[in-house]
This record gives C-alpha cells, sequence and structure tokens, in this order.
C-alpha cells in the first residue's frame, strides 16, 4: 500500500544553519504517527514544509503517489492536508459556520449577484459538527467557545473540508483532560475510517496512548521512526535529548543551612491572600504549589512589590518591612523572575548585553555622572553568559526575541545574577521550554541554592517542585495549607492539599486516565483546572 | 555583504548555462548590494538629502549660492533644539504635541520681560498693560542683567510646562497625546491672550545677538574695496549652532551612555518589564517630558532672537516637521528606537526640502501637500529598512 504522505531526503536550511535534514517521514492511511523533539528540533519546519508555507531546497515529497511540490499553503489545502495549530486559527468574532466556510461560502445565483447560501451553510455545518460530537447551533460566535470546542470546530473544518492527512500541532495544551480524552477518541476514529494523522505534542504518555508509529526529530534529523510499543517514556526522551538522561532532575549538591533569609509574616491583602507565614533559608529551594487562582503568583507580586498587601511583614535579612517596591526589594538583593518571561521578563527588541545590564545597570555607572562603564559591564555580563551556557551570537548585536526560549529565560535569570540577589523568586521558570534546557534551568538552580541563595520556586508542575525543593509550600484559595518536608513528598498528599474544599465540583476531571502514571494524570488534571 | 555573495552563488551554479548571462547577473548582484547597503546605511538620509539638493540645485542654481546656503545651515539650528527633545519623548513611546505652544508662550513671556519699548496702542489692549508691562517696556526694561534674567525665565518655564505634561502622564496615567494636547491649546491661548496677538519687538541687542552673533564667518567676493559690507559676509559658526549642536551633543551622550538614556529605551520598549527591573518609570517620564519643554524653550529663544520678536504663534505648523524629521531620522512611533544623529539628519532633510520646494516658488499649500508625501515615503523606506536589516541579523 502506498503511503499518504512520504519525504524523501527532504531538506531546508536558514541562513547555512540546517533545520530539516534528509528526512525521510512517511504517514500512511489509517494510521497515527506521533511526532516529538524538542524545541528547535525541526518539528515546525518539517510541518511547514509538508503545509507549503516554506519550500525544501533539496529532497522531494509524494502525496498518495503522486509527486507533491507545494508553493503556498493554499496548496497544502487543495491537496487535501489540514493542519490543526496550537494557536487555533479561528476568527473569534465569526460565527462556527462562518469559520468553517470561510474559504469558500455555498451560494446561490450567479455573477455579481450571488449570495450566500445561508440554509445550505447551517445544514453541513450541523452535519460536521456532529461528526466531532459538538451539539452546538451553527450561528453560535467561536468566542463563546472553550478552548476544547474550538479545537473541535477546527477539526470539523478540516473535516469538510475532506482532508486526508491531518496534521495535529500541539493540540492538548489547552484542554482540560476530559476534552483531551475526547479529541483523542474523535482521531481514533478518523484512523479508523483510514485518514493519515500526524500528532506532534510535548506531552509523551499522550503521544504513547494515541500513536501507532512515534517518529523522534533531532537536531534537523529524524532520528527514528518505529511503531508505538517499542518506546517507553524513557526511551522517548533519551532519543530526543541524544544522550541518556539518568533522571530528569539533576542531584542537589548541597542541603539548606538554618539561617534564615526571608520571611513572610502573615501577609494578608483582602480577596486575594489571607495571613501567609513562609520562611526561605540560606541553600534552600522552596516549592511553592497550588492550582491557578490559589494566590502563588500574587503572593510572589506583593513580596517583590509589585502590588500592595495590606497586612502583614516582610523580613529580609533581619530587616522588617511593611511595603515593598520593586526598587527596594533590589536594593534588599531580591530577584524575580517572573511567569511571563515576553511581557515581564525581557525587552524583546534589545540586545542580549542591555537585557543582561537592566538591573544592575546602576552598579555600573560612575555615581556621580551616572556614565555607564560600558567595557566593564559587556565583560561580566560576558563572563556569566559563559557561566550559564547561554547559547547566542554576539550578546551586543542579537536581539533577545532571537533566542530560543530557553536561552531567553537564562538571560531573565542572568539579569537578575548581575545584580547579586541572596533571594530568588521564580515563577514557572520553565514554563515553555524543552527538555533540555529544563534540566540546565534546574542546575542552575541548584547551583544558586549551592553559592547559599534562598529560591522560591513557584510552579504549577509538581513533579519539578518534587525533583527540585527541599520543601514543598501548598497554597489555596490564598492561604498556606500544608507544607511537606522533602522526606515527605508524596504527590497524592499533595495534590489533596491543593485541592482542598474543591473536591466536590473537580473530581469529575480528576477520573484516572489509564496510560498516566499518578503524577502525570494529576498534572494533567491541573493544568485542565488553569486553563478552564 | 559576504553574506549575500554566499546565498547567491549557488544558485548561479544552477541556472548558469551561458556564461554572458552570468556576468550580467554578477553586476545586477553586486547593483543590489550597493542599493542594500546604501539603505542600511546609518547615514543613508543624510545621502538622500545631499543628492535631492545637489539634483535641484541644477534646475534651481540659486539653491547652491553661497548665501542661501549659509543661510539654510542657520535655519537648522533653531529647529534642531526643539526637535531634539522630541525625539526623547518618541524614544520613551510617548508624544509631545504641546512643543509649538511651549516655545510660543516662552518667546512671549520673554520677550515682555526683557522688552524696551512698547507702542500703547497696539499693546494697551494686552491684559498685562499697566501691571507687567507698560510704554517703557516690560519688567526687566534697562535692569542690567535683563537678558540672563529672561533667558533663565524662559528655560525655567519651558521646563516647568514639560514637568507638568510629564506629571500628568506618569501620576495620573493619563495619555502622552491627550495631554499634551491639552497642554498645546492651553498655552497657545494664553500666549495670544498675553500679547492680544501681537508680536513683541524692542528686544535689546544682546538678546538678539543669542540667533545671530556668528563667531566665525567667510567672505567669498573678491577683495577690492576696503570695506566688506555686512551682508556679503556669510556666517558659519554663530551662537545658535553652538547652542543647538552643544544640546545635540550633550543628549546624544544622555542617550547612549549613561544609565538614564539606557532606562529611556528600556521603558520605551517594554514598560512593564522596566518596572520589574526596578527602574523608576514615573521619575523618567517626568524628566524626559521636562526636558522636551527645556529643548522647546531653548529653539524659542534661538528663534526669537534671530526673528527680534517674542511671537504668540512662534509654534504655528511646526509640529509636522519636528515630528516629521525625527522620524526622517529613524526614531520609532511606537518607542524603544531613535538618536540624535538621526534626528539631526532629518532636520537636515526638512530644512533642505522646504528650501527646495520654495525656490520652486510653489504656493504653500502644494508645500504642505509634498512635505506630507515626503514623509509618507520616509516611513516606508523606514519599514524597508528594518526589515532588510532583520534579514541582515538573522543572516
Amino acid at each position: 500500500m502506498t503511503p499518504v504522505l512520504r519525504t524523501h531526503k527532504l531538506s531546508k536550511a536558514f541562513y547555512g544553519i540546517a533545520a530539516v535534514k534528509e528526512v525521510d517521514f512517511t504517514v500512511g492511511a489509517g494510521e497515527v504517527v506521533g511526532l516529538i523533539g524538542q524545541n528547535g528540533a525541526g518539528k515546525s519546519t518539517l510541518m511547514n514544509l509538508i503545509g507549503g508555507v516554506v519550500q525544501p531546497d533539496s529532497g522531494k515529497m509524494a502525496y498518495q503517489g503522486q509527486p507533491y511540490a507545494p508553493r503556498s499553503p493554499a496548496d497544502a489545502t487543495r491537496s487535501r492536508i489540514a493542519f490543526i495549530h496550537q494557536e487555533l486559527n479561528l476568527f473569534t468574532n465569526l460565527s462556527i459556520a462562518e469559520n468553517i466556510f470561510i474559504e469558500g461560502f455555498p451560494t446561490i445565483g450567479r455573477g455579481p449577484f450571488r449570495l450566500i447560501d445561508r440554509a445550505a451553510v447551517r445544514r453541513h455545518t450541523r452535519e460536521v459538527l456532529e461528526t466531532v460530537g459538538l451539539d452546538l447551533s451553527p450561528d453560535m460566535p467561536v468566542d463563546r467557545l472553550s478552548p476544547g470546542e474550538r479545537q473541535l470546530v477546527e477539526i470539523a473544518k478540516a473535516l469538510y473540508l475532506d482532508a486526508s492527512l491531518i496534521i495535529f500541532d500541539e493540540p492538548t495544551t489547552s484542554l482540560t483532560t476530559r476534552e483531551t480524552e475526547k479529541l483523542f477518541e474523535i482521531m481514533r476514529r478518523l484512523r479508523d475510517q483510514g485518514k493519515a494523522l500526524v500528532y506532534i505534542s510535548h506531552i509523551l504518555t499522550d503521544v504513547l496512548a494515541i500513536s501507532d508509529q512515534i517518529a523522534v526529530m533531532r537536531d534537523g534529523q529524524l532520528v527514528t521512526q518505529a511503531p508505538t510499543s517499542t518506546f517507553d517514556v524513557n526511551r522517548m526522551i533519551s532519543l530526543m535529548v541524544g544522550r541518556s538522561i539518568e533522571s530528569l532532575y539533576p542531584k542537589r549538591t548541597t542541603a539548606p543551612s538554618a539561617t534564615p533569609l526571608l520571611e513572610l509574616r502573615g501577609i494578608s491583602a483582602k480577596g486575594i491572600v489571607e495571613n501567609i507565614h513562609l520562611e526561605v533559608h540560606q541553600g534552600e529551594v522552596v516549592g511553592l504549589f497550588g492550582l491557578m487562582g490559589s494566590g502563588r503568583t500574587e503572593l510572589a507580586r506583593m513580596l517583590f512589590g509589585l502590588d500592595a498587601f495590606e497586612r502583614g511583614e516582610i523580613v529580609i535579612n533581619g530587616q522588617v518591612l511593611h511595603r515593598t517596591s520593586p526598587r527596594s526589594s533590589i536594593r534588599h538583593r531580591i530577584a524575580f523572575v517572573t511567569e511571563n518571561r515576553r511581557e515581564e521578563g525581557l525587552l524583546m527588541n534589545i540586545n542580549i548585553a542591555d537585557n543582561i545590564a537592566l538591573v544592575a545597570l546602576p552598579t555600573f555607572a560612575s555615581p556621580l555622572t551616572q556614565i555607564i562603564h560600558q567595557a566593564d559591564l559587556l565583560a561580566a555580563a560576558h563572563h556569566l553568559a559563559g557561566q550559564l551556557q547561554l547559547k547566542s551570537g554576539n550578546i551586543a548585536a542579537q536581539a533577545a526575541k532571537a533566542l530560543s526560549g530557553g536561552n531567553q529565560q537564562k538571560v531573565v535569570i542572568l539579569k537578575w545574577l548581575l545584580s547579586q540577589p541572596s533571594v530568588f523568586i521564580m515563577d514557572e521558570p520553565t514554563r515553555g521550554i524543552d527538555v533540555g534546557a529544563k534540566y540546565e534551568i534546574y542546575s542552575i538552580i541548584d547551583q544558586l541554592a549551592a553559592s547559599g541563595s534562598g529560591i522560591l520556586f513557584i510552579s504549577s508542575e509538581l513533579e519539578e517542585l518534587m525533583g527540585m525543593c527541599d520543601r514543598i509550600v501548598v497554597m489555596s484559595r490564598g492561604e498556606v495549607v500544608a507544607s511537606f518536608p522533602r522526606a515527605q513528598f508524596d504527590a497524592e498528599s499533595i495534590l489533596r492539599a491543593a485541592f482542598r474544599e474543591m473536591n466536590g465540583q473537580n473530581s469529575q476531571n480528576s477520573h484516572p486516565h489509564p496510560t498516566h502514571t499518578p503524577v502525570g494524570h494529576f498534572s494533567a488534571a491541573l493544568k485542565g483546572e488553569h486553563e478552564s | 555583504m559576504s553574506t549575500i555573495e554566499e546565498r547567491l552563488t549557488p544558485s548561479e551554479n544552477l541556472s548558469l548555462v551561458v556564461p554572458v548571462a552570468g556576468a550580467a547577473r554578477r553586476s545586477r548582484n553586486s547593483l543590489t548590494a550597493f542599493i542594500r547597503r546604501l539603505l542600511l546605511s546609518d547615514y543613508f538620509v543624510l545621502y538622500l538629502v545631499l543628492i535631492f539638493f545637489a539634483v535641484a540645485s541644477v534646475f534651481f542654481p540659486s539653491l547652491s549660492a553661497p548665501g542661501n546656503i549659509s543661510n539654510q545651515i542657520s535655519n537648522v539650528w533653531p529647529l534642531l533644539a526643539v526637535a531634539v527633545g522630541q525625539t526623547f519623548v518618541l524614544i520613551l513611546g510617548g508624544i509631545d504635541l504641546s512643543v509649538g505652544s511651549t516655545m510660543a508662550i516662552t518667546s512671549v513671556v520673554g520677550a515682555l520681560l526683557i522688552t524696551t519699548t512698547l507702542d500703547a496702542p497696539t499693546f494697551d489692549k494686552s491684559p498685562l498693560w499697566g501691571t507687567f508691562i507698560g510704554p517703557q517696556g516690560g519688567l526687566l526694561s534697562g535692569h542690567p542683567n535683563a537678558v540672563l534674567i529672561g533667558v533663565a525665565v524662559m528655560l525655567a518655564l519651558g521646563t516647568l510646562i514639560g514637568l507638568l505634561n510629564g506629571f500628568a502622564i506618569a501620576r495620573f496615567r493619563m495619555a502622552p497625546f491627550m495631554v499634551t494636547l491639552v497642554s498645546m491649546i492651553f498655552f497657545s491661548a494664553l500666549a495670544l491672550w498675553m500679547t492680544a496677538s501681537r508680536n513683541v519687538s524692542g528686544l535689546p541687542p544682546e538678546f538678539v545677538l543669542l540667533g545671530k552673533g556668528d563667531i566665525i564667518s567667510v567672505y567669498l567676493g573678491p577683495k577690492t574695496a576696503a570695506t566688506i559690507p555686512r551682508r556679503e559676509i556669510l556666517p558659519l559658526i554663530t551662537y545658535p549652532f553652538v547652542i543647538a549642536v552643544g544640546l545635540a551633543i550633550v543628549a546624544q551622550f544622555i542617550l547612549s551612555r549613561t544609565v538614564f538614556g539606557r532606562q529611556m529605551f528600556a521603558i520605551g520598549t517594554n514598560r512593564r518589564t522596566a518596572k520589574v527591573s526596578g527602574i523608576a518609570n514615573d521619575r523618567v517620564v517626568i524628566l524626559v517630558y521636562a526636558f522636551s519643554g527645556f529643548c522647546a524653550a531653548v529653539s524659542a529663544i534661538l528663534y526669537s532672537a534671530r526673528l527680534e520678536i517674542g511671537r504668540p504663534s512662534l509654534g504655528d505648523g511646526l509640529l509636522m516637521d519636528i515630528i516629521g524629521a525625527a522620524v526622517i531620522g529613524g526614531t520609532s512611533l511606537m518607542g524603544g528606537k531613535g538618536s540624535i544623529r538621526g534626528t539631526f539628519f532629518g532636520v537636515v532633510f526638512f530644512t533642505l526640502l522646504l528650501n527646495i520646494l520654495n525656490a520652486m516658488r510653489l504656493s504653500p499649500f502644494v508645500i504642505d501637500a509634498v512635505k506630507g508625501v515626503v514623509i509618507l515615503i520616509a516611513a516606508l523606506l523606514d519599514i524597508t529598512r528594518t526589515r532588510l536589516s532583520n534579514r541582515e541579523v538573522r543572516a
């Protein structure tokens, strides 16, 4: 049987750097191929080649036995290849029906007097919505749909176009567990109807659950493509990273001391946080865990001085503060790696060196004239960038936006390191960066602790907190509800604490998923909670 | 440029059949490479204006007459002073619409203070007549340090107006466009009201020197007579030159070498990141608007002294030239991008453009229309340049 799509020695380079190198990738009819790889491994470029967004430098593609060389995305659509993207391509101001038919409405009449055949539009829309199991009015505006429903509308659109190859690019990042289940069900049905499906995802257990074959990309090359039964999570990771990771987390090198660096005493702000007590000691990594809305990010912002608190006090290195501001916090050597590096961490259009210099700038200037000692500053930035193994071009010329997510996060950390802080608040420091870069960030956290800093590590991924922290503090509804020392780490008890009082209304989202480990399952449930 | 050559060579090899075709293509390549280099150069605007001027001079020989050139150079300085302040505000991601009115009010207030004579029939309609001004002139008329105090008051007033703008923008979180639009209307009206819409003349000669005084001049005529008529001596280095260039150099230095300058770019690029990084956003914003007001006052001094009057309509119609000059010089209206050097080129560009259009004897309405088109073209060119340079960086 001829495969639906086959690439042969497909290559594409951007300015001399190979993004896709001699890739032989195959998808057959009635088959789901899971495609995995780190960020920058070449998955997106490969899909862009298939979708006609970019053209290959060399190599060939065959689609349903015929040579296939799309010059534009429209060519791909015409060939019945559909893409379901992570960030959906729907017009939220239009209705479901209008979105599905946006590329061509059925009409009545001829020539310039053609009118849209609204009855036909509604009828066809109902039909395709039924096939994806959506019981919604075709006239419903898309902005009233949940992310999961939008995803299904996008799939309905692909089905309407009668796509024979559907490529799913990170489709589950904004879905709840239940919506993910529904998506998988539909994908299995499509597969059984003989469609060819490609499933790209970072959630490896999902890939194992849904795929018939798994293809792994690394550094632009297809490392392997083999039946799913030959894979497990560890093998997938080691293939993606190219080396075997013994564990996903580095071993902590030092134990915390008893000297407190930072202490919160009864911090309260009406309706946000209530009577928070928290201590961070020298060399300690304290995890702060909680669901979205539990007040963990809000607490961090108050602590740093971006938002105000009403009652309570903060003790830093023995000094008692009743109010804070970013400037006073920086003076007291607190650093804050915010959860959204693009919006609050970086100056995306400005070069890396100036980004690194931003916080510590005054310390590199003559006190009187405020003239910057450029050479000293660059030398210091270079030195630190080397220590953190920042992968970049010339740091004085390259803009921050040209870096990968992991390296951008390093720049944010470097920016704070230059001001020599003693306490680090890190809010979701590994969000949106790939496995290898995560490991590096964890190592940096360990080194910071080893050098005597205290770290408040905020995350919604329980696994990484359990991997890295000396202690995990759990927040729920603005209060600290539990604290677990490392010896008592247990995913279930920590999650139970985080779900306090919420058990009743959310239990339906927490049905165990057969293919997930308990931790993996619960994290997925948590993610679902945040987004929905 | 080597990267372009590298990129183009493989495709040449692929499609090359006849050597002649290759040669033709190569020369075309070097031409595109040259155009790219020109487009990406920091001095692009300067090249553009010089070429433009040279071509226009062929058709209008009066343009290249020494007298005209000297005159045009003098026209650059007051505009440069006020454009420097505007550049600061634009880099911050703001806009200052009030500079024209600030110039008008400082010009009028300064002139009314130091004037030595005022006509009763024209100025007795002014609300200040009899209290602050009278037939003997202004409050400082006859005072030994009248000019010094007058200038200081003008600078202080301009700075104060800027401070007010900045304060409203930073502390009350009001839109810069709104705040400075209100000050533009208010101070313009105030200037007209104070003077009953008349120009204030009778300024002391020491003040006029600030706008006209030359330090180094040239004489290009034949050495026949024992004395040379004053109008044949062409000023080259003048007080306005020294003042405006001094201001520009200081401003460029602040921008590129000091903590304050770096923080301005940071705020203009991303306010939230700047705040998290401990930058006192409000303080920087207030100071930058104050500086813009100060620059407007400097410009008002240069203009008033040159025209020898305090003029309530001084800044009218100048706003487009000021913002246009900055934008042509590569300053972004979105903030976070700009340089004083670019603004200087932009000012030269506008001055010469106006000169050429005047030499063509076009009506003022046509001149404004052409200016608009030129700003549009400049904006398009800037987009092209940004795209090209982005591609360069990625390469």
